[in-house]
């Protein structure tokens, strides 16, 4: 039998988690109504629908109805829904939407009053946010990931959520046994953002013969220098952040002061520890030298990128001996 | 009075354009004003079309000099840029209306206050109504140097070169015109290193004095990487701020006027079709113009330190000079103490190079991080 109220609010701002919500609710009503009627509410509402749409139909039947957005509704469906809500119908489940702001505050208290089921979906923005959505993904799917592929996912394709959601249902689909970063590379080893944080691990962890190869081969397939140096900038500040920041510090404290997300915190940790302050100096530079060659002002951008990498690369055999 | 009490150290200039408007000796079709920031090349130019207009040849009171002082005078057309460049159909709006005849006034003023940020396909727009001169029309074009525009151009326009007034004339005019203390102006206009738009948000705003400060202390407080790098982002930080209080207001209103002209609901979440794409246009001309005015703060914040680094030399070779941070003297002489005069100008270069970086699209944190990395006090040149 279902446990879905006869209200449901499902409010913040992250689309794909309030998508979910809405179909695990559909999902859960057609359980025991099968031929359940959906009726989904836009933005061209006009006054009186929602009467007629939540009225009994002569051959009875369970009904859903769907807000889409209260937070952009008109108001006239604000009008409309607090009517409602004085009177709801039995055989009819109401699903509120909404994304956030102040719009339709009386509809989200009549809403909480009515004792309406909340699902909660908060906007997933920093890595961190990301990484955690990562594991949750596979926990739900009942698989182990290892925090390494977590890592790599969220580098590869954590620049969107929808995209990051299709791609850990896509491993769970496609592998079996415990997700790892070598499974990951596998299906997005071949991602712009993968390209880079690829070539600027192996140039920070010293190995200059892997990053040029990783380089050669970024390019040869059409990637774009520009945002392969922005990463190498990025790899070697956050060693530097991390580096300079007080080395009794766990790794969650300093990821929520740094803004970091506690794996790449570690992952600077570990590579910090190859590094003097003087290495990371001439590093930086040789980055910013890359960055104006390739903005415009060299040559041959390529060319610009590889020698920076061998900068990098020395300067940290240098710390090492 | 006259229209040119504004335009302060720049008697050549003022001689040569009175001139012009006054006899018709020397009168062209076309002029480039050039000059460094914040030397008045608009306030130059906007006096010229006055001057152009007025029965008087300039007296600064009448109706025709006020309105186009002002900008609002029907024959003069003021093109000010927000955002990074002047598109074609802007230039080719303003190659149509130097077609016409002056409707009110002697002439028809067509004023580009950066000429430099015109494309190429705008410049050439442009040079065809240069090319062939309108009888009453006259085209003011200003840029920070003759380089900034293209040959082209330039050739076809008479140059008039605008020099940094004197750190006495911006204080004076800073107490004459906008009613700031003696004491203030003096450290305004010193401070500013003669820009006078700079000066007068100096004196006005301490939000700006206290943002100085915080750039000018930076000076010889570097000494680790994680400093340098620490202050690249506190630098980067303080123009983001700055950026941010001087737009959001501006944005907003900006919107509000959009809606009402398009008779849009300013409550409403969603919105028609033509009012989100003017909206979104709006975005990006805003977004623009944020870009723009960032880069402008840091270069600023860049002019700030480089005095510091410049002082210290003078301290250095003790010429006798007023220092442009007088009233920071101790951070001067820190600087002094930890670097030898090569060291300074070392700073100095790595300063400028951050600065061509970020002219040039550079990621402005990393150009910074490259800079501060350079600016480190080293213990062994310390002493
Ligand atoms: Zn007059």
């Amino acid at each position: 039998m279902s446990d879905i109220p006869p209200l449901v609010l499902v409010r913040g701002p992250e689309e794909l988690l309030a998508d979910r919500a809405v179909a695990a609710v559909l999902a859960d009503l057609k359980v025991e109504a099968p031929d359940l009627d959906v009726v989904r509410v836009g933005p061209d509402y006009h006054s009186g629908q929602l009467v007629m749409d939540t009225s009994p139909s002569l051959f009875g039947g369970s009904t859903c109805v769907v807000i889409e957005a209260l937070h952009e509704a008109s108001e006239d469906l604000h009008a409309d829904l607090l009517d409602y809500l004085a009177a709801p119908a039995e055989h009819v489940t109401l699903v509120v939407r909404h994304a956030g702001g102040p719009r339709g505050k009386k509809v989200l208290d009549a809403l909480v009053a009515g004792k309406a089921r909340i699902f909660e979906c908060p906007a997933v923005k920093s890595d961190r946010d990301k990484s955690d959505f990562v594991t949750n993904e596979f926990r739900r799917a009942g698989r182990k990931v290892t925090p390494e592929a977590v890592r790599a996912l969220v580098e590869a394709v954590g620049k969107d959520l929808r995209e990051l959601a299709a791609s850990c249902a896509q491993l769970v689909v496609d592998t079996e046994g415990v997700v790892d970063d070598r499974v990951v590379e596998t299906y997005h080893g071949g991602k712009v953002e993968a390209t880079g944080f690829r070539v600027a691990d192996a140039a920070v962890a010293g190995q200059a013969g892997e990053a040029l190869r990783l380089l050669r081969h970024a390019i040869a397939t059409g990637v774009d220098p520009v945002p392969i140096v922005a990463v190498l900038a990025g790899q070697l500040r956050q060693v530097v952040r991390v580096g300079s920041a007080s080395r009794g510090a766990s790794s969650a404290v300093l990821a929520s002061s740094l803004g970091m997300a506690p794996w790449q915190v570690d992952k600077a940790r570990r590579l910090a520890s190859g590094w003097t302050p003087e290495g990371l100096a001439t590093s930086i530079q040789a980055v910013a030298a890359a960055d104006a060659e390739v903005k415009g002002g060299g040559r041959d951008p390529v060319y610009a990128v590889e020698r920076a990498i061998l900068t990098i690369a020395e300067a940290r055999a240098a710390g090492r001996r | 009075m006259t229209v040119w009490d504004d335009v302060i150290g720049q008697e050549q200039v003022v001689t040569t354009l009175d001139r012009a408007a006054r006899t018709g000796e020397g009168m062209t079709h076309a002029w480039l004003f050039t000059g460094p920031p914040g030397s008045g090349r608009s306030v130059a130019a906007r006096a010229f079309a006055a001057a152009l207009q007025c029965p008087l040849s300039g007296c600064g009171e009448c109706r025709e000099c006020r309105t186009a002082l002002e900008g609002s005078h029907a024959d003069v057309r003021v093109l000010a840029t927000e955002g990074l460049s002047i598109k074609v159909e802007q230039a080719r709006e303003l190659v149509q209306e130097g077609g016409l005849r002056p409707s009110v006034g002697r002439w028809r003023v067509i004023l580009v206050e950066d000429a430099d940020r015109l494309t190429e396909r705008a410049a050439d727009a442009l040079l065809k109504a240069l090319e062939e001169p309108t009888a009453r029309t006259v085209w003011l074009l200003c840029a920070p140097s003759t380089e900034d525009v293209i040959i082209t151009i330039r050739s076809r326009t008479r140059h008039v070169r605008l020099r940094t007034p004197p750190v006495e004339a911006v204080a004076d005019l800073l107490v004459r015109r906008d009613g700031v203390d003696p004491a203030m102006a003096g450290y305004a206009a010193r401070a500013a290193q003669s820009h006078v738009g700079l000066a007068r948000r100096l004196a006005r705003d301490e939000g700006a004095r206290i943002r100085r400060r915080d750039v000018i202390v930076m000076a010889g407080a570097i000494r680790s990487v994680g400093d340098a790098i620490g202050a690249a982002h506190d630098l980067a930080t303080i123009a983001e701020e700055e950026s941010g209080a001087a737009s959001a207001e501006r944005d907003a209103a900006e919107r509000a006027r959009l809606m009402e002209l398009l008779g849009a609901d300013a409550a409403a979440r969603t919105q028609p079709p033509h009012v989100r794409a003017q909206l979104s246009s709006l975005e990006r001309e805003q977004k623009a113009r944020a870009t723009r005015f960032g880069r402008d703060v840091i270069d600023r914040a860049l002019l700030d330190l480089l005095s510091v680094y410049r002082d210290a030399l003078l301290v250095h070779l003790g010429t006798p000079v007023a220092l442009v941070n007088q009233d920071a003297v101790e951070s001067v002489q820190t600087v002094a103490r930890a670097f030898r005069p090569e060291g300074l100008l070392a700073c100095m270069d790595a300063i400028g190079l951050a600065r061509e970086r970020i002219n040039a699209n550079v990621a402005p944190l990393l150009a910074l991080e490259a800079m501060a990395l350079s600016l480190r006090v080293e213990p062994r040149s310390a002493g």
